[in-house]
């Protein structure tokens, strides 16, 4: 096969989210030659859809905030299983990042004395989310994008990558396809960066776009590299849930940083019930004082609907369970009751929520200003990904970075709401710094023939076996399915085996795929690749969540519902063994130095 | 929490997951006919397909469901389903559209739905679209250029009233209906020598952005084809985001341009907006 034409980076960046825009911004100004790699069109990726904020101890409100506080609150959230170096530099760096969006045309809200406004989040001592209205991550990307089309980054729009290739041990570009003519592109390139978000369409109930695949865990898992934390998903507590085609699409926790509070049927705000011990210090009284909290009263302590995703979303279940749901299967969101608070309620509501209002009104028919919303949990985030080194984000192989949502290690067990866009730009600019920095000490790469041509052949299976080989589509619905029933928010040990039989049966149905049509803009085709890294992403989170026997964070295990201690000290690992079978192992979470393990005890 | 046990191989359905799905079943449906433009590089027909519509539907949904159930290699663009990545522009019904926001409960009942590919770019298959060109005009518009830091610490201060007046324009989520529906791309071709209304909103962004001291109205009026826009608000219509693109962007700059070059279009803005000064 010779078709292919071969491009020439030195860097290549892999996902055009604010991770990948960042990094390669970064790489491109250290005066390497960066191609950007994108399953979309530019400007379209999952960083689009963030809501709330971006988390970064400014201080601009509540001078009391600073980069201690924050990595504390970082770490608590993680419940300690966080690369803690990753914390700390995530909780130093990012002020800095925000203020050079600034720099690059984005316009933040505002506080009274013209600096950059700043909100309550979950799990946030302090107002620390920089944010625009609900759409601080349009924002952010238009910002990258358009700093980034003057940086001199050759931009690779709808193309997707089939396989990753190698030099010997080291990473040395990789094989695409682009999507509208479905013709192959070979890149080879001195260093890679994945940045290609997460693994959110694995399940059936999701916020994620469709390009979440786990398209950057499973390269970079096939390609060698190590899987950390798989186990750890993050269900965000509030999605919509009627009308049934809009399940899953996320209501941001924005709404209840403004004030927005949780009911069950009987109008009871039942996330006072149950308050978890290392937060009752931190939580407020009654009802009053949490009113007080969020509208910006620094003697007040957050109310409940605040405290971090995972409780919140178990919480929800809970009510929905033993039969204290709303009509449809979730719990009630208000946001409609501050109107008695606060002048011209209805037009304060529509001015710091507009997304949101606008969203519910058009696809529910719900006024947000007057009803509650009906709402439940939607598979929002992986907090697992590719293991890195905290301060490189070079993966355990050479020359392949990771950065963003697909890279292990910021958020430990759960993340906070806000830390996201704060991690894609902190490890963004890191990965592109040191991808450039390798690039630049290291030589020329060679490609492997042999692995170029096993790649076009794997990628054009699925024609060979054509109208009769079983839907792409059919095999990725039975495992949406079959993970949000049996992997889900509440996990169990007969489960989660039972989830690993069916995937083997999903992988063998995975091979059996045909794709009708041609090669130009096929979706089925595209489906039927993505299905590959579906199925990798989904076995590593059901391994991890089976051997992880306790509940800690973004991870709940019926059978074993306390956290153990025993689980605190080390990190689920997987590799790709010699025979090609998965391989869970336990690294050791490495000792924290004095000064930080201070920090975390003075915070408690 | 209660505990609840499957037996082995079978698979558990929590109270939760069951809950979901007795609603799923509870929905309301019936038959609807989708017309489809199918075809690649602008040869092509509109193909009738049949498939169950469920209440709160979108057209988005049923076009997925149509690709799941009998067309598997139907080409369409989309990412979020949420109506904020602006890639799922379409011709619904004749009408420029995001697919994902558009109910079908608001769309006739009695004739099938059509959905054909915008416009005013070059054909490439069913319902995509080449839209690069709109990716290579942004970067021949001058970027953002900060005046000096207010703070010794390199930040700036702005007031909010400043922030609120920009922040229309950059609700911009890039789906390009406003491109498709303006007369001087769709009709004209004048691709060469007009950006359309998505870059004249950007360039209003950026004129108006409270921290930019760049000028862009010599390129506006020579290169960018300001001019060519005879507000006819066709693309204020269209914008899913509501953005008023010709009143609030089109028509500020038109005057910034007039007032800078005595442009005899002055008058004419002046004419139509009824304005007297």
């Amino acid at each position: 096969m010779s078709e292919q034409t071969t491009i020439d980076h030195d860097v290549l960046v892999i996902g055009a989210g604010g991770a990948g825009l960042r990094a390669a911004i970064e790489a491109a100004s250290h005066g390497t030659r960066v191609g950007v790699v994108t399953k979309s069109l530019l400007g379209k990726a999952h960083t689009v859809m963030a809501e709330g904020g971006v988390a970064a101890a400014m201080g601009n409100v509540d001078d009391r905030d600073s980069w201690r506080v924050h990595f504390a609150d970082t770490m608590r959230g993680g419940q300690y299983l966080n690369n803690w170096r990753m914390a700390e530099l995530h909780a130093k760096e990012a002020p800095a990042r925000v203020n050079e969006l600034e720099k690059w045309g984005a316009l933040f809200d505002r506080t009274k004395d013209g600096r950059i406004l700043q909100r309550n989040f979950g799990g946030h001592r302090y107002p620390r989310l920089a944010h625009v209205g609900d759409r601080t991550g349009l924002e952010m990307i238009r910002t990258l994008q358009d700093h980034g089309i003057h940086e001199g980054l050759d931009v690779h729009m709808e193309c997707t990558v089939v396989t990753l290739l190698h030099d010997g041990e080291r990473i040395a570009g990789a094989l695409a396809y682009d999507r509208e003519r479905g013709r192959f592109r070979v890149f080879r390139a001195k260093a890679v960066v994945l940045a290609t978000g997460g693994i959110g369409r694995a399940y059936s109930i999701s916020s994620n776009s469709w390009e979440y695949t786990g398209d950057g865990h499973s390269l970079a898992y096939l390609a060698g590299a190590a899987l950390q934390d798989m186990e750890f998903v993050q269900f965000h507590p509030t999605g919509m849930i009627w009308p049934p085609s809009v399940r899953g699409i996320l209501v941001t926790e924005g709404v209840r940083g403004e004030g927005g509070v949780l009911k069950n049927r009987d109008g009871r705000r039942f996330m006072f019930d149950n308050i978890p011990d290392n937060y009752k210090s931190q939580t407020a009284d009654d009802e009053e004082e949490g009113w007080r909290y969020t509208q910006g009263d620094k003697d007040a302590r957050r109310p409940p609907e605040l405290l971090t995703r995972d409780h919140v979303a178990r919480m929800i279940v809970r009510e929905v369970k033993e039969g204290r749901g709303s009509p449809h299967g979730g719990v009630f969101l208000d946001i409609a009751w501050i109107k008695d608070r606060v002048p011209n309620g209805a037009e304060h509501i529509r001015k710091k929520l507009p997304s949101m209002y606008h969203q519910f009104k058009q696809l529910a028919n719900i006024d947000i200003t007057k009803e509650p919303m009906e709402i439940g949990p939607t598979t929002h985030y992986v907090m697992g990904g590719i293991r890195v080194d905290g301060d490189t984000q070079m993966s355990t192989v050479p020359g392949l970075f990771a950065c963003g949502e697909c890279a292990a290690g910021l958020h430990g067990a759960n993340r906070l709401g806000g830390n996201s866009l704060s991690d894609l730009l902190v490890f963004g600019k890191r990965a592109g710094e040191y991808a450039a920095e390798f690039a630049r000490t290291n030589g020329d790469v060679r490609l492997d023939e042999r692995e170029i041509d096993e790649g076009m052949r794997l990628a054009l299976a699925p024609f060979e076996r054509g109208t009769s080989g079983e839907s792409a589509y059919q095999v990725q619905d039975a495992l949406q399915t079959m993970m949000q029933d049996s992997v889900g928010i509440v996990r169990q040990q007969n489960e989660m085996e039972y989830a690993l039989t069916e995937l083997e049966k999903l992988k063998q149905r995975a091979e059996r795929v045909g794709v009708p049509g041609n090669r130009e803009y096929n979706p089925g085709w595209h489906t039927a690749l993505d299905l590959r890294h579906l199925l990798i992403v989904s076995e590593a989170i059901a391994r991890c969540a089976l051997e992880r026997r306790e509940s800690r964070g973004g991870h709940f295990r019926d059978d074993y519902p306390e956290k153990d201690p025993a689980f605190a000290t080390f990190n689920h690992v997987v590799r790709r063994g010699g025979d090609g079978a998965m391989v869970l192992d336990r690294e050791p979470i490495p000792a924290l130095p004095a000064e930080l393990a201070a920090i975390i005890e003075e915070m408690k | 929490m209660t505990s609840s046990t499957s037996p082995a191989g079978s698979h558990a359905v929590d109270a939760y997951t069951a809950a979901q799905e007795a609603q799923d079943a509870a929905v309301g449906h019936s038959a609807r006919t989708f017309r489809v433009w199918r075809g690649a590089d602008g040869q092509g027909e509109l193909r009738d397909y049949t498939t169950e519509a469920k209440d709160g539907m979108v057209v988005l949904d049923a076009l997925q469901q149509i690709q799941a159930e009998e067309a598997p290699d139907l080409a369409m663009r989309w990412n979020c389903k949420a109506g904020k990545c602006g890639s799922c522009s379409a011709e619904i019904n004749g009408k420029p559209r995001l697919m994902c926001m558009t109910r079908l409960d608001e769309l006739p009942t009695d004739e099938p739905v059509s959905v054909e590919p915008i416009r005013a770019f070059p054909h490439v298959r069913d319902l995509v679209t080449d839209v690069s060109w709109n990716f290579r005009v942004k970067p021949t518009i001058t970027r953002f250029t900060p005046r000096p830091p207010d703070a010794p610490d390199g930040t700036w201060r702005v007031d909010q009233r400043d922030v609120d007046r920009v922040q229309e324009f950059r609700k911009c989520i890039e789906c390009f209906l406003c491109q498709d529906v303006c007369h001087v791309l769709r009709d004209h071709h004048k691709h060469d020598e007009f950006i359309g209304p998505r870059f004249l909103v950007y360039a209003a962004a950026l004129e108006m952005h409270p921290l930019d001291v760049a000028d862009r109205t010599a390129q506006l009026k020579e290169s960018q084809g300001i001019g060519y826009c005879n507000i006819t608000k066709c693309c204020t219509t269209v914008c899913p985001e509501g953005i008023k693109i010709t009143d609030n962007a089109i028509i500020p700059l038109k005057e910034r341009v007039a007032d800078q070059y005595f442009d005899p279009l002055r008058a004419l803005v002046r004419l139509v907006r009824g304005k007297k000064r």
